[in-house]
């Protein structure tokens, strides 16, 4: 089953072929068909594929030679194992959930754009599928700035906004600066074991100084910062939110920001032997997760809440990355795809029945109108505020528990994040659904849940986001419970072997994980309490408040230290340098040619051709005035 | 015979076509002369015996020079390049009408047949008679169809090369003059040990005339305001065939007979080149002119080819080696999407522009496509050969790869502001009434998106091509 792996990412291609080129002539239902036929006939055989591994493990399918040179080669080959199987069945499957929901959602558009748009869809699909599926870190760099590619045609998509615009070439720039950071962890790859193929370079470990693991380990978390929007290359994120809202479903669920997770994943090894970068990982992602998780706080538009929460979450990730628990990560990218793919369709449910409108502090009592939509997103905001049986539960205190095995500041800093998820979600949740309606009349006659096209989505993820933690039940509570950490085994076995295993005694796991419910249940009242009431102000917000609200000014701040300056210098290169230093000198030199000749002509027949000659003599003796060469010298005598 | 005759039939049908009167027949006369040597090319790279590749003729045997022409593996790829490039050029740009048109073709045949020869050239006579023929029709196309500064602007773009010529042809005579059997012959060249300092010197003199060529920084102020004046089919000439003189000319004839200057000065002349890369990018950003910003770019992606090769690393060869090909393709299709925005809309600049992806959605589509391979996306062509010249970098000195590699973020900045204010947002009053592209220019394009996937996602052709120059050159 393996060998037919490739079935996988062709698929997506050939619907983003077909889609793309049939734009004009396909119908509508005929698009929609397509694009999510193609994602739907992945997941299939995904599935195929998954229980082939299951039962008799990975192995690596090689296609042909994509680059074949001197010094290394680069097949292009897929890595068939537990961890891929893992992240294409999440792919596909979330993938084909958000096309379905897509044929309803974006039915106003014009037929041809409704087939850009998929055909866009499917392509997004298919890189991250190649990202996943390479067998070395050259192709998983195709899917790498594919997926970048992609985002920026999806958050430009409509591409009259010129706001749009900016948003969708500042997510591509600042992934092609976390690019960087990968390709020269490919190099400096390729320069020390000439190969960059996994089996390969995690079996030649032994060739490396530490400097160089631990260099390498850090530029490819460069990469992840890009990719999955960590500190300090975050702001592209929330910006994307420009795109359609189910792409925004796509890419903070299915594709694109688990990225980086799963590369570090796949190098769980390189991370394992390099505990200074696995320091940096943990602090990076634990700052990133309190520090997204504090400007969420303040976020009015629906899909910034969320963006925020994703850079939250994904902090978390790293997190877990950082400390070791590469299955926690894996597990909470699993449950974070169900709930945040969830969150992101209910809010395009929501924004879709409010025509347009984003801003949470207009809407209000949807509960009534709309109540699929309303049941299936309270169940995701549980999910991720981590409210046991949900499934963000059993994924993050994997994750909290792992970091405070670690150091316990990790883990405190982390359950402050976790209550503020709690707080910003079910402010979420009540200025949206509790409350009485903020909106206009004519937006409240229209008020109206979504076709089955986007509801049937909404209720296969709820039943993901409920029940999908199951997989993975703590030790604690049953011996072997955790399935997924056993299935993950087999990729982690070396790191786990190197790190050796902590365990907590029972007791104390059984207080963190009260206490913290406790904490959690307490914050969710308070926070529905403070905002079942709340009435539209025109008051301006201060202190605190406006700091978090204007996102802790970063943006503005890159644009003054580094965004500017260049700007500055490239006007001073192309105004000052170029015109006037380097080619004033040249026309400098010509002005002095031409001044020396006028002086000059009267001694010249003012022939072109004696003018060369002379010119060529003149060398010919510079020549041999410099060098008093007595071959040249010898052969003149006889030439003359 | 083949290279004879891929010299000879641009040149014949060059001279003929300064008779012609009649616009259709000098376009088609130069399409067909373009088709027929295409169609040598590709049948003396796969169908003929190696035989038929070489040849040599008494030239000149009171001075030692022999009509020798060979065709490795890089000359191979070079003629690939012109032969494939002329047809591309003369049907993308048929729809131009030129005054006084069999002249203007016959320069562009002349030209064409001074580029084949410079590339298949195995003597230095031959070789600097060459490279004068690719240079002097191109003045002349630049000074009497070009934009309004043409004349300033082609002078200096004359005298500039021209010096740099007159360099090189005192480089080749001293040398002539060391050679052992008195010969122009690239072999006696490369045989020729010069005492240390007589070697420094002489190879200034030909890096010089290379540099001015592709153009490396500082040399490269001639560059932006040729191609911008210059008709924008001879510009395609220039930016995608005649730099790459440059880069051939320091595999051929500079390294293989200065090794220990190459070494010597690979340092500095990479510094310069990586200096020129970030320098021109930065300039890319702030262009208001799309030829002028393709212009920059260019001068980017060479500082990276110039760089890679003085690392004399297989690795970067490789890179340089397919990089030649694919940009010289690549470039062309944007300037042909540079030519026809002028001709359609009547102005190049990005504040007047906009909206064309609602207008003219084929061209947004393959604008887009040329756009992806100019900031080297995966799979598109330059996504292989910028992996390898990095990588050649990356081996040479890892600090001087990561400070060269910033370059490919500002090639994103600056393709994106293009690709934004071209084709995005709203129509403005030049787009307003903009139709899509259809006909020669769509097919051409349609054939340069075709070659950009196809050496993207399977390049091992290419890379096997030049794989015998690089064994003889850096393995020597």
């Amino acid at each position: 089953m393996s060998k037919l792996v490739y079935l996988i990412p062709l698929f997506p291609l050939l619907g983003f072929l077909v889609n793309g080129l049939g734009r004009k002539s396909l119908s509508k239902s005929m698009i929609a068909i397509i694009g999510s036929g193609a994602i739907l006939a992945s997941f299939v055989v995904s599935v195929l594929v998954f229980f082939s591994v299951k039962a008799n493990g990975g192995e690596v399918v090689t296609l042909f030679d994509f680059i074949n040179v001197e010094s290394f080669r680069i097949p292009f080959a897929f890595q068939v194992d537990q961890l891929s199987s893992i992240f294409l069945l999440i792919i596909t499957g979330i993938g084909f959930l958000i096309h379905l929901y897509s044929s309803a959602y974006m039915h106003e558009e014009e037929s041809r754009h409704y087939g850009r748009y998929f055909a866009y869809l499917n392509l997004f699909v298919f890189s991250m599928l190649l990202l996943v599926l390479g067998a070395n870190y050259v192709i998983m760099f195709i899917g790498w700035e594919g997926v970048g590619l992609c985002s920026y045609l999806l958050i430009g998509f409509w591409f009259k906004n010129t706001n749009y615009n900016y948003a969708a070439k500042k997510a591509f720039v600042m992934n092609r600066i976390g690019d960087l950071g990968f390709l020269l962890a490919v190099f400096w790859m390729l320069y020390k074991l000439d190969t960059a193929t996994y089996g390969d370079v995690f079996a030649a470990t032994s060739k490396l100084s530490s400097f160089d693991i631990t260099a390498i380990t850090m530029l490819l978390f460069v990469g992840a910062m890009g990719k999955s929007a960590q500190i300090p290359l975050y702001t592209w994120l929330p910006d994307a939110m420009a795109g359609p809202t189910p792409v925004s479903a796509l890419i903070h669920a299915a594709t694109m920001v688990t990225a980086g997770i799963y590369m570090i994943a796949r190098s769980n090894i390189l991370y394992t032997m390099a505990p200074a970068t696995q320091t940096l990982v943990a602090v990076i992602g634990l700052a990133t997760a309190i520090f997204a998780a504090t400007i969420a706080l303040r976020q009015n538009d629906i899909k910034k809440v969320l963006a925020y929460s994703t850079v939250s979450q994904l902090g978390y990730m790293f997190l877990g990355l950082g400390v070791g628990a590469y299955t926690g990560a894996v597990f909470h990218v699993m449950t974070h795809a169900f709930f945040k793919a969830l969150l992101f369709l209910g809010a395009g449910s929501v924004i879709h029945a409010m025509h347009h409108e984003q801003d949470i502090r207009k809407m209000g009592a949807l509960k009534k109108y709309m109540p699929v939509t309303h049941i299936t997103f309270l169940l995701a905001c549980l999910a991720i505020a981590g409210i046991p049986p949900f499934s963000g539960f059993f994924s993050k205190d994997e994750i909290l528990t792992a970091a405070f095995s670690k150091n316990p500041l990790y883990y405190f800093v982390g359950v402050a994040g976790a209550l503020m998820t709690a707080f910003y979600m079910f402010r979420l949740y009540t200025l949206t659904f509790l409350g009485q309606f903020r909106g206009t009349q004519e937006q409240e006659h229209h008020l109206h849940e979504s076709p089955w096209q986007m509801t049937f989505p909404l209720i296969v993820l709820a039943v993901l986001s409920v029940a999908g933690g199951w997989i993975g039940i703590p030790e604690v509570f049953a011996e072997n419970a955790h399935s997924l950490e056993h299935f993950l085994a087999p990729v982690f076995a070396e790191s786990a072997k190197l790190a050796g295993q902590h365990h907590l005694a029972a007791s104390q796991e059984y207080m963190m994980m009260g206490g913290t419910t406790i904490a959690i249940i307490l914050i969710i009242l308070f926070a529905v309490n403070s905002y079942k009431k709340y009435q539209l102000s025109e008051e301006e917000t201060t202190g605190v408040s406006k700091l978090l609200e204007n996102k802790w000014y970063v943006d503005e701040l890159y644009d003054a230290v580094i965004v500017n300056p260049l700007q500055a210098l490239a006007g001073f290169f192309k105004n000052i340098i170029e015109k006037s230093g380097i080619d004033g000198l040249v026309n400098g030199v010509g002005k002095l040619v031409g001044y020396g000749s006028r002086q000059l002509r009267l001694l010249q027949s003012g022939q072109v051709g004696n003018y060369i000659l002379v010119m060529v003599l003149g060398m010919v003796v510079f020549i041999l005035i410099w060098f008093n060469d007595a071959a040249i010298m010898q052969l003149l005598n006889k030439i003359f | 015979m083949i290279p004879v005759l891929l010299i000879l039939i641009p040149l014949v049908t060059g001279l003929v076509s300064f008779f012609q009167k009649e616009s259709a027949t000098a376009k088609n006369w130069a399409l067909l002369s373009a088709v027929i040597t295409l169609a040598i090319t590709v049948a003396g790279l796969f169908f003929l015996p190696a035989s038929q590749l070489s040849y040599d003729a008494a030239w000149l045997p009171d001075l030692g020079s022999r009509f020798s022409l060979t065709m490795d593996g890089m000359g191979k790829m070079l003629s690939l390049l012109t032969a494939l490039s002329f047809p591309l050029i003369f049907a993308a740009t048929y729809r131009n009408n030129y005054a006084n048109p069999g002249s203007f073709y016959g320069l562009m045949l002349l030209s064409q047949a001074g580029l084949l020869g410079v590339f298949l050239a195995a003597d230095a006579l031959v070789f600097y008679f060459f490279w004068e023929l690719a240079l002097v029709p191109v003045y002349f196309l630049c000074s009497i169809w070009g934009g309004s500064k043409r004349i300033a602007v082609t002078f200096k773009f004359f005298i500039y090369t021209f010096i740099g010529s007159l360099l090189m042809l005192a480089g080749i005579l001293y040398l002539y003059f060391q050679s052992a059997d008195h010969s122009f012959a690239i072999k006696s060249f490369s045989h020729i040990a010069l005492a240390g300092k007589q070697e420094n010197f002489i190879f200034w003199l030909f890096f010089i005339a290379f540099a001015i060529k592709m153009p490396v920084f500082p040399f490269h102020t001639w560059q932006p305001d040729a191609y911008e004046q210059s008709p924008t089919a001879t510009t395609m000439v220039m930016s995608g065939i005649m730099v790459k003189m440059g880069i051939f000319a320091v595999v051929r004839w500079l390294i293989p007979v200065f090794p220990h200057a190459s070494a010597q000065y690979g340092n500095l002349i990479i510094i310069l080149s990586v200096t020129g890369m970030l320098y021109a990018s930065l300039i890319a950003i702030r262009q208001d002119d799309i030829k002028r910003l393709i212009a920059y770019s260019s001068i980017a992606h060479i500082g990276l080819m110039c760089a890679a090769l003085f690392t004399l690393n297989k690795t970067g060869w490789e890179g340089v080696m397919i990089q030649m090909f694919n940009h010289g393709v690549n470039v062309i299709g944007l300037w042909i999407v540079a030519d026809v925005i002028e001709q359609k809309l009547g102005t190049r600049k990005f504040s007047e522009l906009g909206g064309l992806a609602q207008k003219a959605p084929v061209m947004a589509i393959l604008l887009v496509v040329m756009a992806l391979a100019n900031i080297a996306l995966p799979l598109t062509n330059a996504f292989i050969g910028e992996f390898l010249m990095f990588n050649g970098l990356f081996r040479y000195n890892m600090w001087i790869a990561a400070v060269a590699g910033i370059s490919v973020i500002l090639a994103a900045v600056y393709t994106l502001n293009m690709v934004q204010k071209v084709l995005y947002g709203n129509t403005v009053s030049a787009t307003e009434n903009a139709t899509d592209i259809s006909g020669n220019v769509q097919l051409m394009l349609v054939v340069i998106t075709l070659v950009v996937i196809a050496l993207g996602v399977y390049p091992q052709p290419m890379i096997d091509l030049t794989k015998d120059t690089i064994q003889a050159v850096l393995v020597k």
